[in-house]
């Protein structure tokens, strides 16, 4: 981590064997210790309530061979390449080249993003997953507003989603009120809740902030599970509307909207819709956040970000402007879910756990909080990776905690470790984001 | 007033245990200055290598309930520890100077793992435990047949707590480790240029913080009689939440705020519904938050400017 000892790696390239050994041998016994009886013994709950239990020496004896081994490899890749930096292994020509095609890869994606309903049409796996990565799309954006902008850490992000999910779906199946009235609705609604967590917890900070933030979604969620009379409890809400264009249904009915135009009515465009539906949701999310940011709002975001004391000073209101942080992501949160109500037509608590709100997070942070891009970026990569493994499905969220886990050691920053400045003088230069500390207030 | 009285005792137990987990947040808090999001999850653990190493012993054939729940206890506190260890190692330790967020975020990934780890290992089904310790002593019978009764299980579950936190009060207060973690404390760099071993302390932190966890987790299998992978979220934020209300970084305060927590659910579950007492709960963490940042034993912060 030092100097010194990037320097002495460098000039010492010997193998040293006894103590890559030594290594392997103690992370085996550790192993040993740690999945003997956890995974060398299964418990299971036996015909007459008693537990009964059998040995898997087999698998235990392969993971603990495993660590051995692993271990062995990492020790020898440690020492032959040596601490492995950012900058080693990406040289800085190439880091400018690539910021430099940076600015060329929004408008590509994006005119991809326009295309793709074209390109896969008659492919609805394709077109479910791109709908389902542009809500995480959206959701990043708008959880952006909060961390990576003004820095608040919130954990709780998915209350909004959820507010946001239950308002349409209550609205729409009690009254029966179309989607676009029910949109802003749901949006506000959302916006209210985020005012009133933000109330609260503007005197805390930090840690205690997430704690808050964390608790108050687990309350929206428990609240929700409970009001039977409500919102259904855990069964939750079904036969949700699904979205119209304007009054027109996109279904097979005479007054649809493939009768209207006078064609052959099929299921794909209501998935069209609804795919244009969220990307031009999420393109306002982006559109709003970086308009708002140029904003003196939006500096005082950043301001806040970086130094509360020192916002404070300058007599920025520090009152406002957390509260319209949190408003303004829970804005979009709700927006979200109004969305993923009638995309899904069926919602119930159990969408809206700790787990989104982690997913979530993990999507900004590793984005490269700040960045809309890298934000993109993760979405897609997270998600995308996400589906890679729904065949395995009860590895799928260790897997996923692993790779939390290893990307934060890998890249603490984020994939996108630059971006563009707010506010400049004379000329925009990327700014690490080594040189600002999100998650501060 | 017989009610009531039954209540408290179920409370005060339950505070224990809650106290129990607590008192490692408050010790990771308060050196390392993060939560600790996986604790809850190394509970959950300790619940379920006490469970299995119970199992083991009877069927080995041994009878004497003392021998057993002394081994298992051992058992439990070593192994967990060793699991506090290894999560320090791989998640924290990496990110000891990185910026805020990335520890706190390699934590909840930990949690994850954690417990997606026990529900591939042990199955999603909840483990039940025949009652191991049975009996107990009628305090008061009233006139309506209402009987308070104190059980040997509540007994030893708050004995255990009291012991453990008197052990661990004199271990942070009177010993070399216990010096060199309130060295650190107050400031890491200036205690390792005095010759403290920062990493060393840090990780025995864990190690300690992850023994009482084990401890909490055996109580709450013996109490409850039943453990599964999923117990460790909620518990760890309710532990949390104990830490907090008692001021994070005071082992007293920890305990206390356990207490605190244990009565309220106990008495909300009562009195009011038990559907809500969850809720019950989180919201006294927010309003203590804002009432009392510091909590009940808690020194202010000094902001630095």
């Amino acid at each position: 981590m030092t100097a010194p000892s990037t320097e002495t790696t460098h000039v010492s390239r010997t193998t040293d064997i006894p103590f890559i050994l030594k290594k392997a041998f103690l992370s085996a016994f550790v192993a040993l210790v740690l999945f003997s009886l956890m995974i060398g013994i299964r418990t299971e709950a036996g015909p007459e309530g008693q537990l009964i239990y059998w040995t898997r020496l087999g698998d235990l004896a392969s993971i603990v061979g495993l660590v051995f081994g692993g271990s062995i490899v990492l020790e020898l890749l440690r020492q032959w390449i040596g601490p492995a930096g950012a900058e080693k292994l990406v040289p800085p020509v190439v880091q400018r080249g690539m910021s430099y095609l940076g600015r060329f890869l929004a408008p590509a994606l994006l005119v991809f993003a326009l295309l793709v309903p074209v390109i896969f049409y008659n492919q609805r796996y394709i077109l479910d997953l791109a709908i389902l990565v542009l809500t995480y799309v959206m959701l990043g954006w708008g959880l952006n507003v909060v961390v990576g902008l003004a820095g608040l850490l919130d954990l709780g992000y998915v209350a909004f989603y959820a507010v946001g999910a239950y308002s349409y779906a209550l609205l729409a199946t009690n009254f029966g009120w179309s989607f676009w009235v029910c949109l802003p609705l749901a949006g506000m609604l959302a916006a209210l809740w985020g005012v009133m967590l933000g109330f609260p917890v503007l005197r805390l900070r930090g840690d205690y902030l997430a704690i808050v933030t964390l608790a108050f979604g687990e309350i929206i969620r428990l609240v929700i599970i409970n009001w039977q009379d409500l919102t259904g409890g855990p069964n939750g809400v079904s036969d949700i509307p699904r979205p119209t264009l304007f009054g027109i249904p996109l279904d097979n009915s005479d007054d649809g909207l493939a009768a209207k135009l006078g064609i052959d009515y099929s299921p794909t465009h209501r998935i069209v819709f609804l795919f244009y539906l969220i990307l031009a949701l999420a393109l306002l999310t982006n559109w709003v956040t970086i308009r708002l940011r140029r904003l003196p709002i939006g500096r005082a975001w950043e301001a806040l970000r970086e130094d509360e004391v020192a916002c404070r000073a300058l007599g920025i209101n520090i009152t406002t402007t957390k509260l319209t942080a949190f408003a303004t992501g829970a804005l979009f949160g709700g927006f979200a879910g109004a969305f993923f109500a009638t995309r899904q037509g069926f919602i119930s608590p159990e969408s809206f756990t700790f787990q989104e709100s982690a997913l979530v997070l993990a999507i900004v942070v590793l984005g490269g909080m700040g960045s809309q891009l890298g934000v993109a970026l993760a979405a897609l990569t997270m998600i995308g990776g996400f589906e890679l493994f729904r065949g395995l499905e009860t590895y799928r969220m260790l897997v996923f905690g692993m790779a939390m886990v290893l990307i934060m050691i890998w890249r603490p920053r984020g994939l996108i470790g630059h971006r563009a400045p707010t506010v400049y003088l004379t000329k925009a230069q990327a700014i690490s984001s080594d040189l600002v500390k999100e998650g501060h207030g | 007033m017989d009610y009531f009285a039954q209540q408290l005792i179920n409370g005060l137990v339950l505070g224990s245990i809650y106290g129990l987990i607590a008192i490692g947040y408050t010790m990771v808090y308060g050196i390392v200055g993060m939560i600790n999001f996986a604790h809850g999850d190394i509970f959950m653990v300790g619940g379920f290598i006490a469970l299995i190493s119970f199992l083991i012993l009877v069927s080995l054939g041994l009878t004497a309930i003392p021998l057993i729940l002394l081994v298992v206890l051992l058992v439990a506190m070593a192994v967990t520890a060793l699991y506090g260890w290894t999560v320090e190692r791989i998640a924290y330790r990496p990110l000891r100077h990185s910026f805020r967020l990335a520890p706190m975020l390699s934590a909840i990934g930990m949690s994850f793992v954690l417990s997606n780890y026990s529900q591939v290992a042990q199955g999603a089904r909840v483990k039940p435990v025949p009652p191991i310790i049975t009996g107990g002593y009628t305090l008061h019978e009233g006139a309506d047949g209402f009987v308070v009764r104190l059980s040997n299980m509540q007994i030893v579950v708050v004995v255990t707590t009291i012991v453990l936190l008197l052990i661990f009060t004199w271990l942070v207060s009177r010993t070399r480790l216990g010096r060199d973690m309130r060295a650190c404390e107050q400031d890491q760099t200036m205690a390792a240029l005095l010759g403290v071993d920062v990493d060393r302390t840090i990780s025995m932190t864990f190690v300690i913080g992850a023994a009482l966890a084990a401890v909490a987790g055996m109580m709450y299998l013996l109490y409850y009689g039943q453990v599964d992978f999923n117990m460790g979220f909620v518990a760890g934020i309710k532990a949390f939440t104990a830490a907090v209300l008692g001021g994070i970084g005071s082992l007293p305060g920890a305990v206390l705020g356990g207490l605190a927590i244990g009565l309220i659910e106990t008495f909300w579950s009562a009195y009011f519904s038990v559907e809500y007492k969850d809720v019950a709960a989180f919201s006294i963490l927010i309003i203590v938050l804002i009432f009392m940042p510091t909590g009940l034993l808690g020194r202010p912060e000094v902001e630095k400017v």
